[in-house]
C-alpha cells in the first residue's frame, strides 16, 4: 500500500529542493546590490492603480459569465456521449436528445427574458 | 424501459410541465393568467397519477427510485400544498404586485424535486431532489425583490442552506466509503453485518443528520428559520414551512430506517430523541416571546418538527407505529400550517404591515369568519381536540412511548402545555381584545384564497373528527 506512495513522495521532495535550492543560491551567488524603497517593491507591470479595485460592477457582467458556464458544460457531456456513440446506440440517442431539448428550453428563456441584452 | 417512464408518470409529467410553462413565461408577455391554470390543472393532474400508481410497488430506472406507496402518498401531500398555495397567492401576488410569472414555474419545479427526495432510493437521487428544492426556495424567499428583508432571507438561506448541503455530501461520501453502495437496499444490507470501518459510517450518518435536520429545521440547526420565514412573501413561507417540511421528513423517514441496523449501540437513536425534545422546547419557548406573527408560526413550526422527530425515533426502534404517526401528522399539518400562514397573508398589507400580534386585537369584529378560522387552526396546531393536531400528537406520543421512550413524551407534553399559551394567546387577542386604533377600516375580501381556508379547515376538522378514515388508507398501504 504505502510504496505505491514512494515515488510521489520522491517527486514532492524532489520539486520542494529545486524550488528552495534556486531561491538560496540565488542569494548566495547574486550579486548584491543597493537596495531602495522601489526596488524592494512588488514587480508589477502597467500603469500606477489610482483607484480601488474593489467598485461596483454591474450586473450584466455576472450574469453572462454565468450563462457561458451553464451552456458551456454541455460540450462535457457530449464528448463521452459521441466517443460512445454507436455503443449507447438509439437510448443515448434520445436521452442526449432530451437533454439538449431542456437546454434549449432554457436557452429561449434566457433569450426571450432578455437576460443576454446589453443595453 | 417504457415501464419505469409509465410508473414514474407524477415525476416525469411534472418535470416536463414546468419547463414547459417557464417557456410559455418567456413567449407571452402578460402570462400569469395562463401559467396560473396550467399549473393548477397540472398539480391536479400529477395527483391522479400519483394516486393510480399508489398501488404499484417497485423501483423504476435501475433501482434508482422506489414508485409505489410512501412515494405516491408524499406526491400527493406535496401536490395538495402547491395547489393550495398557488390559489392563496393569487390574490397575495396582484396586492403586492409581485406578479412576476416565474412563481408558478418555480413552485412546480420546487414540487418536482420534493417529489424525487420522497422517491429516492440512492443517496445520489436524494441529493439531486434536495437541491432542486433548495434552489427554488432560495428563489422563492427573495420574491420581493424592492424588499431588504426578502433579500436578507434570500441570501441567509442560500448561505446557510448550501453550507448544510456540504455535510450532507460528505456523509453521503462517508456512508458510500463505509458500505460500498449509494443504494438505500445495499447500505440496508450492508449495516446489518459487520462493517469494516463502522466509525466511519457513524461519522457519515451524522453528518447526514445535521444536513437533513438542516432542511427539517431542527434544533441546533432551526437558526435560519424564522429569519427566512419572515422575510419571505408570506406565501412562500406558507409553502416551505409545509411541503418543505413535510420533503425533508420524506427523505429523513426512509434514511433513519435503513441505517438503524448499524445502530447497534443505540447512538443514533439516543441522538434523535435528543434532538427532537430540544427542537420541541427551544421552538416552543422561544415563540413565547415573538412579538410578529409570522415569527411566532416560524417557531411554532421549529417545534413540530420536534414532535414529528418523536416518530423519527420510533422508527429507529423499528415500531411501526412511528410511520404512520408521522404521515397521520404530517397531513394534519399541512393543512393547519398552510391555513394559519394563508390568513396572515390575506390580513397583511404591503409594506409588511399587519404582521404584528397587536394587529390581531380585535380581529373577531373586523373579520368575523377570518377570526374563527385563525381559532381553528391555532387549536388544531396546539393539539386540541377535536382538531387534527390532537390525533396527530396522540399518535406520535403513544408511538414514543411503546419504543420505550416516556421520557421524550413527558418532555412533549410538557411543551405541548407551553405552546398553548401563545396559540390561545393569539385567540385571546383576537376575541377578548379591543382594537388598539381605528386599524383596518377597508373590508379587504380574501378573493379566492377563500378556497385555499375552506378546503384547510375542512380537511383539519375532518381529520379531527374522523382520523380513522386516513389511517385505514395509511394501513392498507403500508401494513399497520
Amino acid at each position: 500500500m504505502i510504496d505505491l506512495y514512494i515515488p510521489l513522495i520522491i517527486m514532492v521532495a524532489v520539486g520542494g529542493l529545486f524550488g528552495l535550492s534556486n531561491v538560496i543560491l540565488a542569494e548566495v551567488l547574486g550579486p548584491r546590490r543597493t537596495k531602495t524603497k522601489t526596488k524592494l517593491s512588488i514587480y508589477e507591470c502597467g500603469m500606477e492603480p489610482i483607484t480601488s479595485a474593489r467598485e461596483r460592477f454591474s450586473v450584466k457582467f455576472y450574469m453572462v459569465a454565468m450563462l457561458f458556464i451553464l451552456f458551456d458544460i454541455e460540450i462535457v457531456f457530449m464528448y463521452p456521449w459521441a466517443v460512445q456513440f454507436k455503443v449507447l446506440g438509439t437510448t443515448g440517442l434520445i436521452a442526449m436528445g432530451l437533454f439538449m431539448l431542456l437546454l434549449f428550453a432554457g436557452f429561449i428563456y434566457v433569450i426571450k427574458k432578455g437576460a443576454l441584452k446589453w443595453d | 424501459m417504457e415501464q419505469d417512464f409509465l410508473l414514474s408518470a407524477p415525476i416525469t409529467f411534472l418535470s416536463i410541465m414546468a419547463t414547459i410553462l417557464m417557456v410559455v413565461d418567456a413567449l407571452i408577455k402578460k402570462s400569469s393568467k395562463i401559467t396560473f391554470t396550467l399549473s393548477w390543472l397540472t398539480l391536479g393532474i400529477t395527483g391522479v397519477l400519483a394516486a393510480w400508481t399508489l398501488k404499484h410497488n417497485g423501483t423504476a430506472f435501475n433501482g434508482m427510485i422506489t414508485v409505489g406507496s410512501f412515494g405516491a402518498f408524499f406526491d400527493i401531500l406535496f401536490c395538495m400544498g402547491a395547489l393550495l398555495t398557488l390559489i392563496a397567492a393569487r390574490p397575495y401576488m396582484q396586492r403586492e404586485n409581485l406578479e412576476h410569472d416565474e412563481f408558478h414555474s418555480l413552485i412546480l419545479f420546487a414540487v418536482s424535486g420534493m417529489m424525487i427526495m420522497a422517491h429516492a432510493n440512492s443517496l445520489l437521487i436524494l441529493f439531486i431532489g434536495i437541491e432542486i428544492m433548495s434552489v427554488c426556495f432560495y428563489i422563492l424567499s427573495g420574491y420581493m425583490r424592492s424588499s431588504v428583508r426578502s433579500v436578507e432571507a434570500s441570501l441567509k438561506y442560500f448561505l446557510l442552506g448550501a453550507f448544510a448541503t456540504g455535510f450532507l455530501v460528505y456523509g453521503m461520501a462517508l456512508i458510500y466509503g463505509a458500505t460500498g453502495s449509494f443504494d438505500y437496499n445495499q447500505i440496508f444490507m450492508a449495516a446489518q453485518h459487520e462493517l469494516r470501518f463502522p466509525s466511519l459510517m457513524m461519522i457519515g450518518i451524522g453528518l447526514l443528520l445535521i444536513g437533513l435536520s438542516f432542511k427539517a429545521a431542527a434544533f441546533p440547526f432551526h437558526q435560519w428559520a424564522p429569519d427566512v420565514y419572515q422575510g419571505a412573501p408570506t406565501v412562500v413561507t406558507a409553502f416551505m414551512s409545509t411541503a418543505g417540511k413535510i420533503a425533508a421528513f420524506s427523505a429523513f423517514m426512509p434514511i433513519v430506517a435503513i441505517v438503524s441496523p448499524a445502530d447497534t449501540e443505540m447512538k443514533i437513536q439516543i441522538i434523535l430523541a435528543i434532538i427532537s425534545a430540544a427542537t420541541m422546547l427551544v421552538g416552543n419557548i422561544s415563540a413565547l416571546t415573538q412579538t410578529n406573527i409570522k415569527r411566532m408560526l416560524a417557531y411554532s413550526s421549529v417545534a413540530h418538527a420536534g414532535y414529528l422527530m418523536m416518530g423519527l425515533v420510533a422508527i429507529s426502534a423499528h415500531h411501526a407505529r412511528g410511520v404512520s404517526g408521522i404521515l397521520y401528522y404530517l397531513s394534519a399539518y399541512l393543512f393547519m400550517q398552510l391555513g394559519a400562514f394563508v390568513i396572515v397573508s390575506i390580513l397583511e398589507r404591503s409594506g409588511e404591515k399587519n404582521l404584528e400580534i397587536e394587529d390581531y386585537a380585535g380581529l373577531s369584529k373586523r373579520h368575523p369568519v377570518l377570526a374563527a378560522l385563525m381559532t381553528i387552526f391555532m387549536l388544531s396546531l396546539a393539539g386540541i381536540p377535536p382538531f387534527a393536531g390532537f390525533f396527530g400528537k396522540y399518535y406520535l406520543f403513544t408511538a414514543a412511548i411503546e419504543s420505550g421512550y416516556t421520557w421524550l413524551t413527558i418532555i412533549a407534553v410538557i411543551s405541548s402545555i407551553i405552546s398553548v399559551y401563545f396559540y390561545i394567546g393569539l385567540i385571546v387577542k383576537m376575541y377578548f381584545t379591543e382594537p388598539n386604533e381605528s386599524g383596518e377600516s377597508t373590508q379587504q375580501l380574501p378573493g379566492i384564497a377563500s378556497i385555499t381556508l375552506a378546503v384547510s379547515a375542512v380537511a383539519v376538522v375532518f381529520l379531527g373528527l374522523m382520523p380513522a378514515g386516513l389511517l385505514d388508507v395509511i394501513k392498507l398501504l403500508f401494513g399497520n
